[in-house]
């Protein structure tokens, strides 16, 4: 049995009181290229940044080499060989590549930077690498694809033994993921470990030795690859019965009138020349890879973005300008995918959380702002949404996920909307808390309103959509109905095999993702 | 939160956190500086001294509550001292002008209050424009501002000190030293500002979305608020306290010269800082400034009328009280 890198025993993490892994056991062999699958959610990334030093195990055993170790820091861990790379890179952009590979660490000749000798290493390890990369470019000045080159020559300036990738080929084109894993191959036969996090399962398929699989925080598998099929893959990932989380759909033989009508909308360098037609009492899904222009696209709608052109009809009206409140007085709504960042004010208290688009209903007959009928819509939104609250005057950055993003939509809610667009409204929530957001939609269309829902959990999309659009590049390329809602047809669209505008080759890559 | 017991307990909870130093602590201050200057002397609680001491504290005070609105979004602006001097110098130069055809009367000094409201206005608007059209730091664009101000005030005095008519600062002088049922007028004036200035920030849509832009820029741009209108609207606040500063201090030197208002900038920002506002934004507290803008007004009296410490060292005292001040109110937070 070869020696094995890395492993874990009964590991837990908390955050909190929310439980996020239960006793995974995980091992790593010298060597090797292990996949470590799952749906968003499912504790990957607590994983393995329980192994690279940015959390500590709640409970559990690390194991590095057959030794116990436990890791209080990134800095510890990197020391002990184990570096990751992330999906945002860590990167100085000012800096320049050799700047960045040395960082934190450079050499020193009599106590001054030794630059000839980064220099020269980061030459050999950039040449090693088969990149063109000059060590004297600014990182800010480079394509993504090489910024993801320039983490992993940081992690190999200093002799990594274990490589721990999340997604790293969600933002590359097909020509840079085939030098990817040329280099993850040379990595392996050099005998470094990875550990490789895909939502991709063919590039799981194609690259890794071993795959686990992550559900909710449980371990439900470890196999061979070989030993799989990609649906099995899928199969293990999603383990429940999709249509016990999703609310049955209704039966759509009726001809509903359109809601929103949206014709022709450009954003330079997002959208192109996107036309779609919302129906009244329909969730209609938006799916794609991150970057393909939805969240743009919507973002013009609302007028949240300036549009280069294009018109939007809200029932059959031409509408309105260029400010989201112009939309909103048309009933129109959108939930931001960054809740901490666009969607709520963490440092305030709830009540001018959920008021905040509707202050003009919380005020005295003298136009002064009415605490009490502020304190009022709070208290009905918290029993509405069954919000958990840590106490009645508590800042809203203290609530758990879950709860934030139900203030997020009690907020939206109170406008009374028509339409919703709701941006990744289950992101970073647990499957108990998803599970009331579909309800809660589902809900919402059936009392006549209409939704847009863009997420990038198909099964989310599947299971919850009427019927489907997919964006790729900034366009619209594909619309699915009924039976057509399925994963390989939309990733058939989502990556340019389907629908006709695709800007690269399609390539021998089958297309399918979870 | 439907159960009666956590609900209590949580209440509880929140009485503990309720007295930290960010809320009360100000005020304390207040109190433990009178104290502290009544053992020092005694004199401190004469009915005469007191008065002084509020009076004097009134400029900033005025100027300090319309600084809390724009700390409060999280800008600056450091161009209101440069600003009360331009417009006092423009005032002068306006009454002196009128008193020719209007005469040492009321009208010729309303006339002059008007004009400082509008430049007030005007100059607050212009900063505000720039800030959020030109998508500048407000650091950047009041320290520009500030200097024009500034020389443009020089360049009307010539160099020298703009005086204002005798007639007029006779008939202007009770704006400033008068008194209405006992109390000085800019006294009064102040805590009007300070009404009016609370119930802004605290029960106005304007106030909520100052404090959630302050909170989070983004998030309120994503709440469909008007950012730039409301931080123009900032501004144009601002300027308007300065014109206020402006109109009740004319009349106490009857002059204006080059170094008019200087540091007043400072002092405003000092106060809003100690009384509790983040400088980061998304909190502010009205009555904080106010007693903010006292405990400078104390600390400097107290200097005279001790020997203890030399006034001179004033700006060294309130500099540790300011720097003692954040670093409570951190402390008080973690």
């Amino acid at each position: 049995m070869p020696e094995l890198a890395l492993q874990t025993k009964t590991i837990c993490k908390t955050y909190g009181t929310v439980p996020v892994l239960f006793d995974v056991d995980f091992d790593l062999k010298k060597g090797e290229i292990h996949a470590l699958i799952g749906e968003n959610g499912a504790g990957k990334s607590t994983l393995v940044k329980i192994l690279a030093g940015y959390h500590e195990q709640t409970s559990g055993e690390l194991l590095r080499k057959g030794q116990p170790v436990r890791y209080h820091n990134t800095g510890a861990a990197e020391a002990d060989g184990i570096v990751m790379i992330h999906q945002e890179f860590n990167l100085a952009n000012d800096l320049d590549v050799e700047e960045n590979i040395f960082l934190g660490k450079e050499l020193l000749k009599r106590g001054l930077l030794d630059k000839a000798a980064m220099r020269q290493r980061s030459t050999d390890i950039l040449d090693k690498l088969g990149t063109k990369i000059k060590p004297r470019t600014k990182v800010k000045d480079l394509s993504v694809s090489d910024k993801q080159m320039v983490e992993i020559a940081k992690a190999l300036a200093f002799n990594s033994e274990v490589l721990i990738m999340d997604e790293p080929t969600a933002v590359l084109t097909t020509s840079e993921i085939d030098v990817l894993f040329r280099i993850i191959r040379a990595l392996k036969d050099h005998g470094v470990s990875i550990i490789y996090i895909s939502h991709k399962l063919d590039e799981v398929k194609e690259l890794a030795d071993r795959v686990t699989v992550l559900r909710d925080g449980y371990r439900i598998a470890t196999e061979q690859v070989s030993d799989l099929s990609e649906d099995d893959m899928a199969r293990l990932m999603v383990g429940r019965e999709l249509s016990t989380l999703f609310p049955p759909k209704p039966d759509r033989s009726q001809a509903k009138p359109a809601v929103l009508d949206v014709q022709n909308v450009s954003c330079p360098k997002y959208v192109e020349n996107a036309s779609f037609t919302l129906y009244e009492g329909e969730i209609l899904g938006f799916a794609g890879l991150i970057g393909a222009g939805r969240t743009e696209l919507m973002e013009c709608v609302v007028g949240l973005r300036r549009r280069s052109s294009g018109d939007i009809c809200y029932r059959n009206q031409p509408l309105w300008g260029h400010s989201y409140a112009d939309a909103i007085k048309n009933n129109v709504v959108y939930l931001s995918e960054d809740r901490k960042g666009k969607g709520l004010f963490t440092a305030l208290p709830l009540a001018p959380n959920v008021t905040v688009l509707s202050l003009q209903d919380h005020v005295t007959k003298f136009g002064f702002l009415d605490s009490k009928k502020e304190e009022a819509t709070l208290d009905r939104t918290v029993q509405e949404f069954e919000v958990r609250l840590p106490s009645s005057k508590a800042m809203l950055g203290m609530l758990s996920g879950g709860n934030q993003q139900k203030i997020a939509l009690g907020k939206m809610m109170q406008v009374e909307p028509d339409i919703v667009i709701l941006d990744e409204p289950t992101r970073g929530i647990d499957v108990g808390t998803k599970q009331q957001v579909y309800r809660f939609v589902r809900e919402l269309v059936k009392q006549g309103k209409s939704c847009i829902l863009i997420s990038s959990e198909l099964s989310e999309i599947i299971g919850l959509s009427d019927r489907v659009i997919v964006m790729r590049s900034g366009r619209i390329v594909g619309e699915l109905l009924g039976d057509e809602i399925n994963e390989e047809e939309i990733m058939l669209y989502a990556t340019g095999i389907k629908g006709g505008v695709g800007d690269e080759p399609s390539d021998h890559r089958q297309a399918s993702q979870a | 939160m439907n159960h009666p017991t956590t609900d209590r307990q949580a209440r509880l909870k929140q009485l503990g956190t309720r007295f930290s130093w960010q809320d009360i602590g100000p005020f304390a201050a207040v109190v433990a500086l009178m104290i502290l200057g009544t053992t020092i002397n005694p004199t401190f609680l004469s009915m005469a001294n007191l008065t002084n001491v509020f009076t004097r504290s009134a400029f900033t005070g005025i100027i300090a509550i319309g600084a809390t609105f724009i700390i409060g979004t999280g800008s600056i602006d450091l161009s209101v001292g440069s600003m009360a001097a331009f417009n006092s110098g423009m005032m002068i130069i306006f009454m002196n002008y009128l008193v020719k055809t209007w005469g040492a009367t009321w009208a010729t000094i309303l006339a002059a209050m008007g004009l400082a409201m509008v430049l007030g206005i005007v100059g607050g608007f212009v900063n505000g424009f720039v800030i959020t059209k030109g998508r500048i730091e407000s650091f950047i664009v009041t320290l520009g501002t500030m200097g024009i101000f500034r020389s443009l005030v020089t360049y009307l005095a010539d160099g020298g000190t703009l005086s204002l008519n005798l007639s007029i600062r006779v008939l202007y002088r009770p704006v400033y030293y008068g008194t209405l049922w006992g109390i000085p007028i800019p006294l009064i004036v102040f805590g009007l500002v300070a009404v009016v200035g609370a119930i802004l920030l605290n029960k106005t849509r304007f106030g909520r979305y100052v404090l959630a832009i302050g909170s989070n820029y983004d998030v309120a741009h994503y709440s469909a608020i008007n950012v730039n209108r409301i931080r123009v609207l900032t501004y144009v606040l601002q300027g308007l306290c300065v014109a206020i500063a402006t109109i009740i201090y004319v009349p106490r030197l009857g002059s204006a010269s080059s170094t008019t208002g200087l540091g007043w900038e400072l002092e405003a920002i000092a106060a809003v800082i100690i009384g509790g506002t983040a400088m980061k934004g998304g909190s502010a507290r009205i009555w904080g400034t106010v007693a903010g803008a006292i405990i400078f007004s104390i600390i400097g009296n107290i200097l005279n009328l001790s020997n203890v410490i030399s006034q001179y060292l004033n700006g060294a005292v309130q500099g540790l009280i300011i720097i003692g001040a954040v670093l409570l109110q951190r402390t008080g937070k973690e």
